[in-house]
C-alpha cells in the first residue's frame, strides 16, 4: 500500500518550508453512519517530524483535526538532501512511517 | 552460564537493581522540576483533550492562563462554508515559543491540536480543523514560560449557501 502520508519539504538555504498531508478518517466517536450507529474514535493523536536525529515538530492531535488532515511548518538548521523522517500513531494503535529528501 | 556465576548470582542482580534504580532517578527529574509544563512533555495530552470547555483544556493542557497579545496572529476565514475544514493558521513575533495549541469552544471538546516548538522551529503553524457550529476560536503561544492568546470569532454555515 502506498504510503497514508504525503509531504513535500522544500529548503531556501536557511529556512525549510514542510507542508504535509496524511490520508486518515479521523473519526470523532460522534458520528452516526447510515444506519444509525456510531463510528467509533479513530484518529491521529501523535505525529512527529524528526530531521537528523532531532524532532523538528510534534503535533497532539484531537477528534477536531479535519479528515485527511492537513499541517504546515517551517524549520531552521537542515539543508537540501537532508531526510526528513515523519511519522504517526492514532488511537488504535496504527501507526506509519515515511521518509522525504530536503529539496 | 552455569560454573564461573555460580557463587555470585545474587550480588550481580542487586548491582544491576541498583543500577537501573540510579538511572530512572535520575531520568524522572526534569519532570519533578518542571510539573507544570505538560505541554511540554513528551506524552500525549489526553486529559485535556477530554475537557469540553476551552477555560478548562487550557487549564489542563498549561497549568496557567494566558493573557491576549497582538504578537499572536490568528487566522481563519471570516464565514466557514464548510465546518468540516476550516483552514487555520498561526504566526507570532514572540520568542522562545515552545508551544502552539488551538482551541475551538463550540465543539465537544475544546481542545483541536497542541504543536510542540523545538528550538530552530519557527512559530508558525497552519491546519485544517473542524467546528461543530459558529464558535469562539482560540489559538494559544507558549513563549518563555508565559501564555499568549488570540481569539477570533469564526460563522460556519453547515449545509448553507454561504450566506
Amino acid at each position: 500500500m502506498a504510503s497514508s502520508i504525503r509531504v513535500r519539504a522544500t529548503s531556501n538555504g536557511d529556512i525549510t518550508e514542510v507542508q504535509a498531508l496524511i490520508q486518515h478518517p479521523m473519526d470523532t466517536g460522534l458520528v452516526k453512519d447510515s444506519k444509525g450507529e456510531l463510528i467509533p474514535a479513530h484518529f491521529i493523536q501523535e505525529l512527529k517530524f524528526e530531521c537528523n536525529g532531532k524532532d523538528v515538530f510534534v503535533a497532539n492531535w484531537g477528534t477536531a483535526v479535519s479528515k485527511d488532515p492537513y499541517v504546515k511548518f517551517s524549520f531552521k538548521g537542515a539543508k537540501k538532501g537532508d531526510e526528513l523522517k515523519i511519522s504517526w500513531t492514532d488511537n488504535k494503535g496504527g501507526s506509519d512511517t515515511t521518509t522525504a529528501k530536503i529539496a | 552460564m552455569t560454573t564461573t556465576t555460580g557463587p555470585h548470582p545474587t550480588r550481580r542482580l542487586i548491582l544491576q537493581g541498583a543500577a537501573s534504580v540510579a538511572l530512572l532517578g535520575l531520568g524522572n527529574l526534569p519532570f519533578g522540576a518542571a510539573p507544570a509544563r505538560a505541554a511540554a512533555n513528551d506524552k500525549y495530552p489526553e486529559e485535556a483533550f477530554r475537557q469540553k470547555s476551552e477555560a478548562d483544556a487550557i487549564k489542563v493542557l498549561y497549568g496557567k492562563t494566558a493573557e491576549p497579545s497582538d504578537k499572536v496572529k490568528l487566522d481563519a476565514p471570516e464565514i466557514a462554508e464548510n465546518g468540516g475544514v476550516v483552514p487555520i493558521s498561526v504566526t507570532t513575533t514572540l520568542d522562545k515559543v515552545t508551544s502552539i495549541s488551538f482551541f475551538v469552544a463550540e465543539n465537544p471538546f475544546a481542545l483541536a491540536a497542541s504543536y510542540k516548538i523545538p528550538d530552530g522551529t519557527i512559530p508558525a503553524v497552519a491546519n485544517r480543523l473542524k467546528m461543530a457550529r459558529t464558535t469562539k476560536l482560540v489559538a494559544i503561544v507558549e513563549a518563555d514560560g508565559k501564555l499568549y492568546s488570540a481569539t477570533k470569532e469564526v460563522k460556519v454555515t453547515v449545509g448553507g449557501c454561504g450566506g
